[in-house]
């Protein structure tokens, strides 16, 4: 806080540090639940990932795909669903409960790209929804890159890359 | 008048002689419902983009302030006005909608006393007869221009607030029935080193308790002067911090109701609004809306606003820095003659 040295006020100022009131603000922050939030994201991230099987299941059955084949349009249905909760005004309800549950499949992904399309529509189709899209989903997708090169790497060296 | 090293003492009581509220559905579900002149049922309130809705709201509040002092646009002398959009949009435009020659101002969420000082200050000085002030934010543009798109599914933390979805708007003239402007304190620009964008009531309260430390040196008021003092948005984690700081340092805050607007404004237990209320239209429409009317019917006397503001942008806490907070304190005492609208 700022010092006023022998000021005329009958109130003095305060003596702390910017150093003492971080720590003292720390210690005012209301308790968060890191178990209450792993178990909601536990429970919420494994049933998008149940409804996720129940959907390959159904390729599989229905149409005869085999895992492999039945994985691609199992994305893309997990996509579409978030896209449509996203613009339903649900996914981020979803996510404020979730936390890393909503955030970490593929539905997540789907709902940052989907929401910076919304948010930015009105600024025009291509400087607002085409230039805005990848504003949160390009982070993940360049660290996903340099991730994946780096355990590419790694395979590489410890010769378990799998051909 | 200048008093001691901050503050400006209206001698010639200017008078809000008509103030208006306007705000979105959570608010108009809150405890503070029955206090605003309009509640809108959809946040997009039939606009195109977020931003036209926040200036729609600021146009309207402004338009009922006007009309609820019986005048009319043409009326109004000056206007004085901000909000928290890049280059103060939402104010500049509603500026030209209202016509009037216009002074836009910018203390994030301590935009509306700041506004509101200016505007006494104006009519106090004989520099203008009747000005407005007026200040709005919106929950939809707040998030995308400082947080995410608003439908991005992330997790707040329980210090984070709620930005309220409204606009509020005073008219201050010379003379006139209404509450009367006592005097207002100009804050500083105190930061100490709070970085976290999620909890802006601990980055902001400090300047709460400079400014109202720096009221009570500089009138020779106390505590015990004022029915209730009111912050603007220090919600659940700040409003806290502020009183025991305040104490600490031996000021009687206990002699007084010591409250919060965005503690106010939501009714937090039930309102997923996480630590509480925010923004610039935070404060105004809690004094324009609900404050007013309780010194109208004689509930309260006089009243002290100390809206704070987060001094941030969205590069700023990006590149690290610390946000800095500032607080402008505002004394309104219920006035002369029947009250006026409020």
């Amino acid at each position: 806080m700022a010092t006023a040295k022998n000021g005329a006020g009958r109130f003095d100022k305060m003596a702390m540090s910017p150093k003492e009131y971080q720590v003292y603000a720390k210690e005012k922050e209301p308790p968060r639940s890191i178990l209450g939030n792993c178990l909601k994201a536990f429970l919420v991230g494994g049933s998008i990932c149940l409804v996720g099987q129940a959907v390959t299941e159904l390729f599989m059955h229905l149409m005869n795909m085999t895992p492999e084949q039945a994985s691609n349009p199992t994305v893309a249905v997990m996509i579409l669903l978030s896209v449509i909760l996203t613009s339903l005004g649900v996914y981020d309800k979803l996510a404020q409960f979730a936390g890393a549950g909503s955030a970490v499949p593929v539905t997540g992904f789907a709902n940052s790209m989907c929401s910076a399309a919304l948010e930015h529509r009105s600024e025009g189709l291509v400087l607002g929804v085409g230039g805005n899209m990848f504003k949160l989903a390009g982070a993940v997708i360049v660290y996903g890159t340099v991730a994946a090169f780096f355990v590419g790497i790694a395979h590489l060296i410890l010769g378990t890359g799998g051909q | 008048m200048l008093k001691g090293k901050q503050s400006w003492w209206f001698a010639n009581r200017p008078v809000i002689i008509g103030a208006s509220s306007v705000v979105g559905p959570e608010e108009g579900s809150g405890p503070l419902a029955e206090s605003f002149d309009l509640v809108h049922p959809e946040l997009d309130m039939q606009q195109k983009s977020w931003e036209k809705a926040e200036r729609l709201l600021l146009e309207q509040a402004s338009e009922f302030a006007v009309q609820k002092a019986g005048l009319s646009r043409q009326d109004v002398q000056f206007y004085v006005g901000g909000d928290l959009m890049n280059q103060i949009i939402s104010s500049s435009f509603a500026a030209r909608a209202i016509g009037a020659p216009y002074i836009g101002v910018f203390g994030a969420c301590s935009t509306s006393m700041e506004s509101l000082a200016l505007a006494c200050q104006l009519v106090d000085s004989g520099a203008a007869e009747r000005v407005l002030a007026g200040t709005a934010s919106h929950n939809c543009t707040a998030e995308k221009q400082f947080r995410y798109p608003t439908e991005y599914g992330s997790q707040k933390p329980p210090t984070a607030q709620f930005t309220v979805t409204g606009a509020g708007a005073a008219l201050v003239a010379a003379q006139g029935n209404g509450p009367v402007v006592e005097c207002a304190t100009i804050g500083k620009v105190v930061d100490l080193g709070i970085k976290d964008p999620f909890n802006m009531g601990a980055a902001m309260a400090p300047a709460a308790v400079d400014t109202i430390q720096a009221h009570f040196n500089d009138t020779g008021r106390s505590p015990g002067d004022y029915d209730l003092i009111v912050t603007g948005d220090l919600a659940g984690v700040g409003h806290p911090i502020a009183k025991e700081l305040l104490m600490k340092n031996g000021v009687p805050m206990d002699h007084t109701e010591f409250n919060d607007c965005g503690l106010l404004v939501y009714d937090v237990e039930k309102q997923k609004v996480q630590a509480g209320g925010s923004g610039c239209a935070c404060s105004a429409v809690v004094t324009y809306g609900h404050l007013l009317k309780r010194l109208a019917k004689g509930e309260l006397k006089r009243i002290l606003v100390v809206a704070t503001g987060a001094l941030l942008s969205p590069i700023s806490f990006q590149q690290g820095e610390s946000i800095p907070g500032i607080a402008h304190a505002v004394a309104i005492t219920a006035g002369n003659g029947e009250g006026g609208e409020a």
